[in-house]
């Protein structure tokens, strides 16, 4: 499904700031996993999904999606095939455009942008059913403003937005660390019943321990670029956080100790 | 009456201009200053077309195809060679002047004996009205299709356009072309309406643009169904109001520009919700304590 070989990246090359973040970093992902990623700060997650979306180039190495090589296409064209929720909330959504103009984009995704009438009538119902399915009253809402909405209201819709043209993979980084726990814990809601309905292959940055272990049929842990935890099937289901917090750091006192050797 | 009519004439005529910059300045958030470039470039094209005996409806034809290119130009030195967007805008503006020249041969064309658009008999301003009526019902309708959509999304949130696989730079060139399109064309009109073209004509065309947005989006933002492209055409006869009382006043043409600055800074500052005129207040009304509860934790 995807894959990932021999992935090299340093910012800032041969100046004082040089960082690598991978150096032949691999990974291979089958078709319908939902994968959570943890690791600490500057890991490289968000730099792996940014590579993976188009937004970095890279170095060296091969990214291949469905078969098809795209470690040189722009991230215009990648993003076809690729869903993608951030951060922000305000990423993922036009805020001046009401929430018919907005869906009315996202599912018209992968065909033609022509001089047909952007929005119609026709779609409303659709839209309805497809907004009440997040529970926050927005069905009757559908003229207003995106920038009117609040975060967990525009973030749902990002992910609808995100969703609406069954891509073939979908990148979620961090998509909750902006909103408070409950919005938090119905997004996280809508997105398991949204990947686990359609079955949509995804990758889901998070630094919420919880929902790592709950998610998901695979988990990876990241430190310095590399992948340092990687547990899947049966043994993910009998995952704990304390197991997971040992292991984390068992790592990071590895980190200190040499540090320790290394300046002592 | 005639005093008013004139206005109302050079409002349209100068609209179709303000619904250019419409386009870049308030849809794709994109300070185009090659307007200032383009608009006489409009009424060059138009003056040596007419010179040379072709119809009046292809010389402004042409004009808007030229137009389109000069905003291409804009365009794609923006996106293909990383150009700021004001500074690729300032470099076709500088290059057009000398183009325009080259195009009328002098600095100053009459085209007194010439036949224009408006010598069909028809009042100027049923022609005024009816061009600034079709461009803004056309641009109305354009920005409801899909790649209309597009285009408001390019302005609002390129992240989006990424996201929805498509090349946001396109999208750029393709808006700074309709919009530099329409300057020309406006610019045609204004050489056909005044009867003669100057290579000058074009200095401070993008400040009363934006001036005339502003102004009629700070009047008729409250009012609701008018639709933002109205509020431009408003925006731009109620400019051509002020500038026409600031003549009757008794000051000089020459000052018109700095009053079309003052107009824009006015309405900026009111935009903000901000009265630029009233004092700081020096004293708060005293009043009940925010807190009721006296408890101490």
């Amino acid at each position: 499904m995807l894959r990932i070989r021999n992935l090299c990246k340093t910012f800032h090359p041969n100046t004082v700031n040089q960082k690598t973040v991978f150096n032949k970093f691999s990974l291979d992902v089958e078709q319908g996993d939902f994968i959570t990623i943890i690791g600490s700060n500057g890991a490289g997650k968000s730099t792996l999904l940014n590579i993976i979306s188009g937004c970095i180039e890279v170095d060296e190495g091969s990214i291949r999606l469905k078969n098809k090589d795209i470690s040189n296409e722009p991230e215009f064209k990648r993003t076809r095939d690729i869903g993608r929720v951030f951060q922000d909330p305000s990423m993922g959504t036009s805020p001046s455009m009401n929430i018919i103009e907005n869906l009315s984009m996202a599912m018209n995704k992968g065909k033609k942008f022509d001089l047909s009438m952007g929005a119609s009538k026709k779609d409303i119902p659709l839209f309805e059913k497809l907004v009440s399915k997040i529970h926050l009253g927005l069905e009757n809402q559908l003229d207003t403003k995106v920038g009117l909405l609040s975060g967990g209201q525009r973030q749902s819709l990002s992910l609808l937005m995100a969703t609406a043209s069954n891509p073939h993979i979908l990148l979620l980084d961090e998509h909750t660390a902006a909103l408070d726990p409950k919005t938090s814990e119905r997004i996280i809601d809508l997105t398991q019943k949204i990947v686990s309905e359609r079955k949509i292959t995804t990758l889901m940055v998070t630094h919420n321990l919880n929902q790592a272990i709950s998610l998901g049929n695979r988990l990876l842990m990241m430190h310095g670029g590399k992948i340092v935890l990687d547990i899947k099937g049966e043994e993910k289901k009998s995952l704990t956080i304390e197991k997971l917090l040992g292991c984390f750091e068992k790592i990071q006192s590895d980190d200190l100790l040499s540090d320790r050797l290394l300046f002592s | 009456m005639d005093f008013w009519l004139n206005i109302l004439e050079q409002g349209l005529i100068f609209g179709v201009m303000v619904l250019g910059v419409y386009i870049t300045y308030k849809i794709l958030d994109f300070p185009d200053l090659s307007v200032d470039g383009s608009f006489p470039l409009g009424a060059a094209v138009t003056a040596s077309c007419l010179i040379l005996g072709i119809g009046p409806f292809i010389a402004t034809i042409f004009a808007f195809g030229a137009g389109l290119l000069a905003g291409g130009v804009t365009g794609f030195l923006h996106v293909k060679f990383k150009i700021t967007n004001l500074l690729s805008g300032i470099l076709v503006m500088i290059g057009l002047y000398s183009i325009n020249l080259r195009i009328m041969g002098k600095a100053n064309v009459p085209l007194f004996n010439q036949e224009t658009i408006f010598s069909n008999g028809l009042k100027p301003i049923m022609i005024i009205a009816v061009f600034a009526i079709l461009v803004k019902f056309a641009l109305d309708f354009f920005l409801k299709t899909k790649f209309g959509f597009i285009i408001k999304a390019t302005g609002d949130n390129p992240q989006l356009v990424t996201s929805l696989g498509i090349d946001i730079g396109n999208i750029k060139i393709i808006a700074l072309m309709i919009s530099n399109g329409l300057v020309a064309l406006s610019g045609s009109l204004v050489a056909q309406y005044q009867r003669f073209s100057d290579v000058g004509m074009g200095t401070g065309m993008i400040v009363m643009g934006l001036a005339s947005i502003i102004f009629g989006e700070a009047i008729f933002k409250r009012v609701s169904l008018v639709v933002p492209t109205t509020m431009a055409l408003f925006g731009s006869v109620l400019y051509k109001t002020s500038t026409a009382f600031a003549l009757k006043l008794g000051f000089p043409p020459t000052d018109l520009k700095l009053i079309t600055a003052i107009i824009v800074i006015a309405a900026l500052a009111v935009n903000q919700g901000k009265n630029p005129f009233k004092g700081k207040k020096i004293f708060s009304m005293g009043g009940d304590p925010i807190v009721t509860n006296s408890k101490s934790v």
